[in-house]
């Protein structure tokens, strides 16, 4: 197929779409309207549904219903939207429905600003909503992996019968850079029988399903957050995923950055090389699982002095850099949050003082 | 080789239309490419810019400090962006509504009345292709030919507009030979 140039928010819309998902409700907000957009004519001449939600509360609550019926459903918003979200997401965790989510991250917090920000990285990666859940969270750095990530969101939803969420900062959603779409998926969620409440007469089991998040009985909630934490512990085991750059030179510091910024990294690192500092690169695609061993790896790599976590947010993935360098090197931070993307020549500077 | 030319304007004069059909010429010409708008809260004041990235292999920052080449259709955006644009580059000013220079002597500086070249062929919104068709022609950044396909397939939609546009094209590669 060739390829078309096209805003990451279209590639992310007509992604879903031949990932089988025909159900998309949304509350439209700056920077990811364009999905919205996209759908509201794309969805309809191919049978699906497009809904625009009063709030975005009630949208998640309507992703909830139309996965507990077994449908392949998605939703997309910014920041402010998905805080809103939250609380849907956490019922949809322990509900045990698939569901995808995509935020195209604005700055916070608060109404903040619509320019591109990582900020929402806790909110994503440790739990947004009350309780204890995980999301499995995928963060794309181009048009063409917001696509791809977007088709494998529902499969792995499916797969862990959990939501999915596309983490994105504004830039990937506004961006256009060529993209080229894999082949379709199989439109039906293959594994709806274990949970969806359509019917007795169009399952094969005779096991009634119930979709339920309320657990009285003490016992019973505990059993139920112990069964979750082992399906969150197997996504540890099975599901990371990572991008290295100039990892086999012989560098004495490494960056590890995602989305946007860890472009703006690979050219700094270019740029570096020109001048004879070798800097190693690991690049998130799985937020959670965060790809500890990879960056314990490459920071334990002889003269490796010093780590940074270069984000657009305040320190938020530097926890989680720290943890997993276990003191090997010191860790440093470097990153801005107003919307402004930090330069190669600013990363450049902030590697040079540092080493 | 990496090569990063930025549009400018006000909202309206189909800035980000130029910017797009040049990355898909691009991309058509085999090259990586990467579009990216202004979208923050300028726009809701009037001017807008994107930057249209064109490189050999794949585009890493999409953030550019210094473009190679500037397009200004307005004399805000020639103010503002005309210092920044790297030496040697291709510095377009749509001639109708600046009535300054660059102010800048290692560019090569290119003036075309684009808006009236337009009005003159029946519409001024076609001003954006003019620029662009001259700012092709000039900088030689893809071949001529595949920009006037790009053109074509663009309005491919509302064919009444494609003669117009053709027209456009032709008038700005006149423009900039002059």
């Amino acid at each position: 197929m060739a390829k078309i140039l096209m805003k990451g928010n279209e590639a992310i819309a007509e992604a879903a779409i031949r990932a089988g998902c025909l159900n998309y409700f949304a509350y439209p907000i700056t920077p990811q309207s364009e999905v919205a957009e996209y759908l509201s004519w794309r969805l309809p001449e191919v049978g699906g549904v497009f809904l625009q939600g009063e709030s975005e509360v009630a949208v998640s609550y309507m992703v909830f219903g139309a996965s507990a019926c077994g449908e392949r459903v998605f939703t997309t918003s910014s920041s402010p939207g998905i805080s809103l979200m939250s609380e849907g997401i956490s019922y949809i965790a322990a509900a045990q429905c698939p569901a995808v989510f995509v935020n195209i991250m604005r700055g916070g917090p608060g109404l903040g600003g619509i320019l591109p920000s990582q900020a929402d990285y806790n909110q994503s990666v440790k739990g947004g909503g009350h309780g204890d859940y995980r999301m499995l969270v995928l963060a794309p750095a181009s048009v063409q992996e917001a696509a791809e990530m977007t088709m494998m969101a529902f499969p792995l939803a499916e797969k862990y019968r959990n939501p999915v969420m596309i983490l994105g900062d504004g830039l990937i959603g506004q961006m256009m850079e060529p993209v080229e779409f894999s082949e379709e998926l199989i439109a039906e969620p293959s594994n709806k029988d274990e949970w969806a409440t359509s019917g007795m007469d169009t399952r094969k089991s005779d096991k009634r399903n119930l979709v339920k998040t309320l657990y009285l009985v003490p016992e019973e909630l505990n059993e139920h957050n112990l069964f979750l934490k082992a399906k969150y512990d197997r996504m540890e085991q099975e599901e990371v995923r990572f991008v290295s750059y100039n990892i086999d030179a012989d560098y004495t510091a490494l960056i590890v950055s995602y989305g946007t910024m860890s472009r703006v990294c690979q050219t700094a690192i270019d740029n570096l090389k020109d001048e004879g500092i070798e800097v190693g690169m690991i690049r998130p695609q799985t937020l959670f699982p965060f790809p500890e061993k990879a960056v314990l790896d490459a920071a334990s790599k002889e003269g490796c002095k010093v780590a940074f976590s270069i984000e657009m947010s305040m320190g938020q993935m530097l926890e989680d850099v720290e943890r997993s360098v276990k003191g090997r090197c010191p860790v440093r931070w470097y990153g801005k949050c107003g919307g402004e993307v930090p330069t190669p020549e600013e990363v450049v500077d902030v590697v040079k003082s540092n080493i | 080789m990496q090569s990063e030319v930025m549009f400018a304007g006000f909202g309206g004069q189909g800035i980000l239309l130029s910017g797009k059909i040049l990355a898909e010429a691009a991309m058509d010409e085999g090259y990586e490419v990467g579009w990216v708008p202004s979208y923050g809260p300028e726009m809701r004041g009037g001017t807008a810019y994107c930057t249209v990235v064109i490189g050999d292999r794949p585009i890493g920052s999409p953030i550019i400090k210094n473009p190679m080449h500037l397009v200004a259709m307005n004399r805000p955006s020639l103010e503002k962006f005309a210092r920044i644009v790297k030496p040697g580059g291709v510095v377009f000013i749509n001639s109708s509504l600046i009535s300054v220079g660059s102010g800048r002597d290692d560019i090569d500086e290119l003036k075309v009345p684009a808006t009236e070249i337009a009005k003159n062929l029946g519409n001024e919104r076609a001003a954006n292709i003019v620029a662009l068709a001259a700012f092709v022609a000039r900088s030689k950044i893809v071949d001529f030919e595949v920009l006037k396909k790009t053109v074509k397939a663009e309005f491919a939609k509302k064919e009444k507009f494609i003669p117009l546009n053709m027209a456009a094209c032709e008038e700005g590669r006149k423009a900039a030979s002059k």
